[in-house]
């Protein structure tokens, strides 16, 4: 058998693998190796690093994956300002001050959602596998992504303050104002993008994950003080807007870059935040750790 | 190099491992015993079980029932050690498509604590050694089957594992990157790596795996080296083509009496004949050759899966058809 392709094969051997013997050469015999099957914290911190920063060059790799932190926030503040600006305002340049913090919550805590979708599709590809049969930090995967993401919601941070400045917004607060108001979207951002995780552990699709996120936050973001005044709405629609979370988030933007208030409504937030995270971080991360 | 290696360690061992998948039983009780310094093939069609029991050795899935070590940890209980001790390249190459191949190997590197550094360091050397240091910083999916095969099994390699686990690696690779890929797998195996291999082609389990499991429906079916195998399954059978289908009777005869067993003559010009020992072929070919009958081609059928799956089984696997020309 093979007996024309033999005299072939040698030459293949030197092509395919050189015989540099200094690659390959220490095999130790695995009953003789000492390891360790514990993961220390250190690992934990530095796989996770690893994988945010494999979540980046993916990111700048494919720019049209992520128009939803890109030309989503530049789209939407230019629409709903010129759209709403003129009739619930009079003036689009009075309805900045209200309209731009309205719009940071609204397109930043979004864009958590692909948290979720992404997480799902990673895990159903091949390379999982893989994570999965190494050494390394189990939660990695997932908290490689999470960390990642903040990049994300920064610059939707920063283009929605951005595309303000350019169409004439002025905070009030000025620049400081700002910077606390956009740390605290892109932290309260964070703190959602738990939930979308879990989703995007638990449900069996990236398309499942997708859906629901869009039926969880559209009625969230738009039945809210976001947009419109809750003043126009029917009481129990007020009712609503005013246990709305988002309700809060957004009132603590305008609080911050109006008058730089620490008001009761960043109290909130910060607190809605970390009672997020304290109640979802757990459940996501249990329900990852028995899917891997 | 094998000789570091005491011969009664063991790579593998499993008693009784039983996987469900629903009311499907992909893995119906295996037992195997794979001697470290060793290639292991685990033979069998699609669906038979193998990647199952691949990846439950390799602690991507739990065992329902059962127990499997590898070097005496634990697949279940040390997971964390024994993911130490492996390599695993899957059926599909299970590498990040959106990173090149560089990307890749210092991810991996990273992710197995080499420092940053060190990482690059052995991306460089993997990609030397693999021949992909032209294609290193190329996109993905602009690589052969072949180039993706060989990205995936260097990934397997950067922390040194003295057990790989290979999930067919040749399966869909033309003829010369399959023989490629044999020869990768050999210079592993010199240097001391314990492979455990799955695989649908007899050709390929024979070639290079020194123990065989045959796995049929979850469970092993039978074991051995690739002769007892073979011995089980049966001659191999000639096949010649002659250039005058007239003379397809009188080329039987000839082979007949030359070979000391009944040819048979078939329509366009085909004559078969049962071959005990292969190395016996040349003594028709000159019977023919003095009788001035010009021949076509000449072909020895290795026994094929199928048959191994008759013989063993009672039942047939669809696949596996091979011819192996000797000569054309």
């Amino acid at each position: 058998m093979n007996t024309i392709t033999d005299s072939n094969d040698v030459d293949n051997t030197v092509e395919n693998i050189k015989t540099d013997k200094t690659v390959l050469s220490a095999i130790t015999p695995g009953t003789v190796r000492t390891i360790s099957g514990a993961t220390s914290l250190g690992q934990v911190f530095r796989d996770t690093l690893t994988m945010a920063w494999r979540h980046f060059i993916k990111m700048f790799r494919n720019p049209a994956e992520f128009t939803d932190v890109t030309i989503q926030p530049i789209l939407f503040t230019l629409m709903f300002v010129f759209l709403f600006g003129g009739a619930i305002a009079g003036d689009v340049k009075s309805y900045l001050p209200t309209m731009i913090p309205g719009l940071l919550a609204m397109s930043v805590l979004t864009t958590a959602s692909v948290t979720g979708t992404k997480m799902r599709e990673d895990m159903d590809k091949g390379v999982f596998d893989r994570f999965k049969s190494l050494p390394m930090a189990r939660i990695a995967p997932l908290s490689g992504a999470l960390l990642a993401d903040t990049l994300r919601y920064f610059i939707a941070t920063t283009l929605t303050f951005a595309t303000g400045f350019v169409i004439g917004y002025r905070p009030e607060s000025g620049m400081r104002g700002v910077v606390v108001a956009g740390l605290l979207i892109i932290f309260t951002t964070w703190a959602l993008s738990w939930i979308f995780a879990l989703l995007g552990v638990i449900m069996p699709s990236a398309s499942s994950v997708q859906g629901l996120s869009m039926m969880i936050l559209m009625p969230l973001t738009f039945v809210s003080n976001a947009i419109v005044p809750v003043a126009s709405m029917p009481s129990w629609l007020q009712a609503f807007v005013k246990v709305n979370p988002i309700t809060h988030v957004v009132s603590a933007m305008r609080d911050l870059t109006m008058n730089g208030d620490w008001g009761v409504d960043v109290v909130w937030t910060l607190v809605i935040s970390i009672i997020i995270v304290v109640v979802f971080a757990p459940l996501t991360v249990r329900a990852y750790m028995r899917k891997v | 190099m094998s000789s570091e290696f005491n011969s009664s360690d063991l790579a593998v061992e499993a008693h009784g491992l039983v996987k469900n998948f629903g009311t499907n039983r992909a893995v119906d009780g295996v037992d195997l015993a794979v001697p470290a310094g060793s290639v292991y093939g685990f033979l069998g069609p699609n669906g038979a079980g193998k990647t199952t029991t691949i990846r439950l050795l390799a602690t991507l899935l739990r065992p329902d029932a059962g127990q499997a070590s590898v070097f005496g940890h634990d697949v279940v209980r040390e997971a964390g050690k024994v993911r130490h001790l492996i390599g695993v390249t899957g059926q599909y190459a299970s590498v990040d498509e959106d990173l090149t191949a560089r990307e890749n190997l210092i991810l991996f590197g990273c992710l197995q604590g080499l420092s940053r550094s060190t990482a690059k360091e052995r991306a460089d050397q993997l990609l030397e050694e693999f021949t992909l240091t032209d294609a290193a910083s190329r996109a993905l999916k602009k690589f052969s089957g072949g180039m993706r095969r060989r990205l995936d099994l260097a990934v397997s390699l950067i922390s040194v594992p003295p057990l790989v686990f290979l999930d067919e690696p040749t399966t869909g690779l033309d003829p010369r990157t399959r023989n490629q890929m044999w020869d990768t797998i050999r210079s592993l195996v010199a240097r001391g790596v314990t492979i455990l291999l799955t695989t649908q082609y007899l050709d390929e389990a024979d070639q290079l795996a020194d123990r065989i499991a045959v796995i049929d429906r979850g469970a092993v079916v039978a074991e051995g080296t690739a002769s007892e195998l073979k011995a089980s399954v049966g001659n191999s059978t000639m096949e010649l083509h002659l250039n005058d289908h007239d003379e397809a009777e009188l080329a039987a005869e000839i082979v007949g009496l030359a070979l000391g067993v009944r040819a048979k003559a078939h329509h366009g010009g085909l004559v078969t004949a049962p071959l005990s020992d292969p190395g016996t072929v040349f003594m028709p070919l000159e019977a023919l050759h003095e009788h001035s009958i010009a021949i076509a081609s000449v072909a020895v059928a290795q026994p094929t899966l199928d048959e191994v799956f008759l013989t063993i089984t009672g039942h047939s696997a669809q696949d596996a058809d091979e011819l192996q020309e000797i000569a054309a």
